[in-house]
């Protein structure tokens, strides 16, 4: 008998040693086939767009003609228009998603909270081409008549709200984007702000602060760091959406100082032409927007983790990042 | 868990996450375009199929065509193709019949015509459909012997929303092309008064609208444009997408069709069927001939017909603005392109067979569905173009 239990508990120990190898291996193998993906993708997206960066060179990234018929490709309208369609989206995600998350964690009555937080998080799985085909026919009608003209008459001193009122563009494309991520950004607020210790706010409350204090004294600074998260994977999903906006942008290439006037994102022009694309400078010229979009996505994301390290340094219930 | 370490996953997290969304984007979203694009077109896809069940029971008729409708036995019974989304509804009710009748089946990848030319050229595929026709490079890349076929023949209407015009705007082809220059901004222009007297044309701005994505629809388009307007044809030209002077991109036919509508003061074109299902007023448009014509698809067939005698021995040709009194100026064909020199000859048979179905008894889909039937001459020119396919050097149809 005690022999026995001596060798199965050693027999335990050796089949644990192999598992723990197995799962060691299994973990490291996932970890090198995320970043195999990553380098793969950004190596294949620059030797297919090869011809057209040794045609245009940095010009390509200067140019606002995109012409297939004289062989003229520029990429800065599309990079434009993906940034401030982006931008435009965040600020609408985080000013109502982070609302959201407050009222869900702070206000609402308790059996309120599920439904509600299933509601928006049911938001997500929306199709997007259903999004686009609504931002058709019942946003772009609303921006038209209602919003935009409103929008004119009360700030449109600031050049972002004058121009002619048409309801797809810019504005539209922002909003749809920020009503698609928008269930990102509320879902993870919450779970941030449901993270910061019961024992803060009650610090807080004992000092007789008042409900609006504790949640701008307390409450936010102490998530302020998962809200910024909250906030970049939902830009990550701005930036390369694409089927909603191409519905609403309006695809016309240009720079414009207006947010009412008509756009295109980098992935809204590959998803129309590339199925057209009947020549290899031209097909070498989307690949390159790819390119160009890859290396957007990134450059936010390592400004965005400096970010995160320099806000996180000073905020309280944050050690290190 | 702390923030400060969350921070860390949910970056990471975010990487990882707007990768695979750049990666998977592009494959969903061409699907995601299939469906709603064609989703329309399913309606009067069943309505075809009621209307023609009986017919296609009928045996075929033997003065239509001379070759059998299905291949002889011990021919592949299986043939790939990819292509032009344009013709997608119309082949799959002819593939289906085919399929039905012949026991061949015929996969066909609807992924748009650019991509047709390029399996082909990287034979893939063994047929290649297309809207806009090869280049010489392309044909040379290709292996240098591709033949032309046009299978079917679209009309592309000119549909507009304007308040008090209900139906009959008459366009010129200078104006259509001026307007889409952005020359002519409101609709009271005198450039417009003048063809329509009697009209009560407001005040009201145009809003130009086209295809934003690349589409044999816009090739047919442009080529009319350049056609008819120098200006156009040196300032923006002829192609799948082109830089449009003016005006706002909708997402495929539906997408123009739906912003047309909404827009008081659109213009914009698209494929006929949607002009059908949609309600949407269209412009009659100044022929050659001088004529006001509606777009029919008869007004396409007769394009077509007027055509024939300027046509390019190899078919690569766009036959816009047309001569004859009945000619809708707008149309085009769809060719599908195939190598003549093929290797195997049980694919070839099948090749065959099913090609000379189609632009032969196979045509009687197509008004159904809102394409133009090919004209009796025109299947003359495409049996001669099917007569030059060899298998392993020898033809594959009795000369």
């Amino acid at each position: 008998m005690a022999r026995s239990i001596g060798t199965s508990g050693k027999l335990t120990r050796a089949r644990g040693g192999r598992g723990e190898r197995i799962f060691r291996a299994a973990v490291t193998a996932s970890a090198l086939l995320v970043l195999l993906i990553v380098v793969g993708l950004g190596v294949d997206l620059a030797w297919e767009s090869r011809q057209a960066i040794g045609r245009f060179g940095l010009g390509f990234l200067t140019s606002q003609h995109w012409d297939p018929v004289h062989q003229r490709f520029g990429a800065l309208p599309y990079i434009f228009g993906t940034i401030i369609t982006s931008l435009i989206a965040i600020a609408l995600a985080l000013f109502i998603g982070v609302g959201t998350a407050l009222f869900l964690t702070e206000l609402a009555p308790r059996r309120l909270r599920v439904p509600l937080a299933t509601l928006v998080e049911l938001l997500a799985a929306i199709p997007s081409v259903v999004y686009g085909l609504w931002g058709i026919f019942v946003l772009a009608p609303l921006l038209r008549t209602t919003v935009e003209p409103f929008l004119h008459d009360t700030l449109g001193f600031i050049p972002l709200f004058s121009g002619p009122q048409i309801g797809i563009g810019l504005l539209a494309g922002g909003v749809i984007l920020g009503i698609m991520i928008l269930p990102t950004v509320a879902a993870i607020s919450r779970d941030v702000l449901r993270a910061v210790p019961l024992e803060q706010r009650e610090a807080a409350y004992a000092l007789g602060a008042t409900r609006w204090e504790v949640i701008r004294g307390v409450v936010l600074p102490y998530a302020r760091s998962g809200i910024f998260g909250a906030a970049i994977l939902g830009l990550g999903r701005a930036l390369g959406e694409t089927i909603a906006v191409t519905m609403v942008i309006g695809g016309r290439a240009q720079i414009t100082h207006s947010l009412f006037s008509l756009g295109y994102t980098i992935a809204a022009v590959i998803a129309n032409e590339f199925t057209e694309a009947t020549y290899p400078l031209y097909l070498a010229s989307l690949f390159e927007l790819g390119l160009i979009l890859l290396a957007i996505t990134m450059i936010l994301n390592i400004c965005a983790r400096l970010l995160v390290w320099r806000i996180t340094r000073g905020a309280p219930g944050a050690m290190t990042a | 868990m702390r923030p400060g370490r969350q921070i860390g996953i949910l970056v990471s997290l975010a990487l990882a996450a707007t990768l695979a969304l750049a990666c998977s984007s592009n494959k969903n979203n061409s699907n995601q375009n299939k469906t709603v694009g064609t989703a329309a077109r399913a309606a009067t896809q069943v309505a075809a199929v009621s209307a023609t069940s009986a017919a296609t029971k009928a045996p075929a008729s033997p003065a239509a065509s001379s070759v059998p409708m299905c291949p002889p036995s011990g021919a592949a019974n299986a043939l790939i193709g990819a292509g032009s989304t344009f013709d997608n509804p119309l082949f799959s009710k002819l593939f289906d019949v085919y399929n039905q009748q012949c026991k061949v089946q015929v996969n066909y990848q609807s992924i748009g015509s650019g991509g047709g030319i390029q399996q082909l050229t990287q034979k893939t595929v063994q047929f290649g459909a297309t809207d806009a026709p090869l280049t010489d490079e392309q044909i040379k890349a290709a292996g240098g012997d591709v033949v032309h076929i046009p299978v079917t023949i679209g009309a592309v209407p000119v549909g507009y929303n304007l308040p008090g015009v209900k139906s009959g705007m008459k366009l010129t082809g200078d104006t259509l092309a001026k307007i889409f220059m952005g020359q002519i901004k409101k609709w009271n222009d005198p450039a417009i008064k003048v063809i329509n007297p009697g009209a009560n044309l407001p005040d009201l701005d145009i809003a130009v609208v086209h295809r934003s994505d690349g589409s044999g629809t816009s090739f047919i388009f442009t080529s009319y444009l350049s056609a008819v307007s120098p200006d156009w044809k040196s300032k923006v030209g002829a192609a799948t997408s082109v830089e449009w002077p003016t005006g706002s991109g909708g997402k495929g036919s539906e997408g123009v069709a739906g912003l047309v509508k909404q827009t008081p003061g659109g213009i914009g074109y698209f494929e006929l069927a949607y002009a059908v299902q949609n309600t949407i007023t269209v412009a009659t448009l100044q022929n050659q001939a001088g004529k006001f014509v509606d777009p029919t698809s008869d007004g396409a067939s007769a394009a077509a017909a007027g055509a024939i005698a300027n046509l390019p021995p190899d078919l690569r040709a766009t036959f816009v603005n047309a001569p004859g009194d009945a000619s809708y100026p707008i149309s085009g064909f769809s060719w599908v392109a195939i190598n003549t020199g093929q290797s195997d000859a049980k694919v070839a048979q099948s090749l065959v067979s099913l090609l000379w179905w189609v632009t032969h008894d196979g045509q009687k889909y197509a008004q159904d569905l809102s394409y133009a039937p090919l004209p009796e001459q025109l299947q003359k020119l495409d049996e001669a173009q099917l007569k030059k396919i060899t298998a392993d050097g020898k033809p594959v149809l009795a000369q």
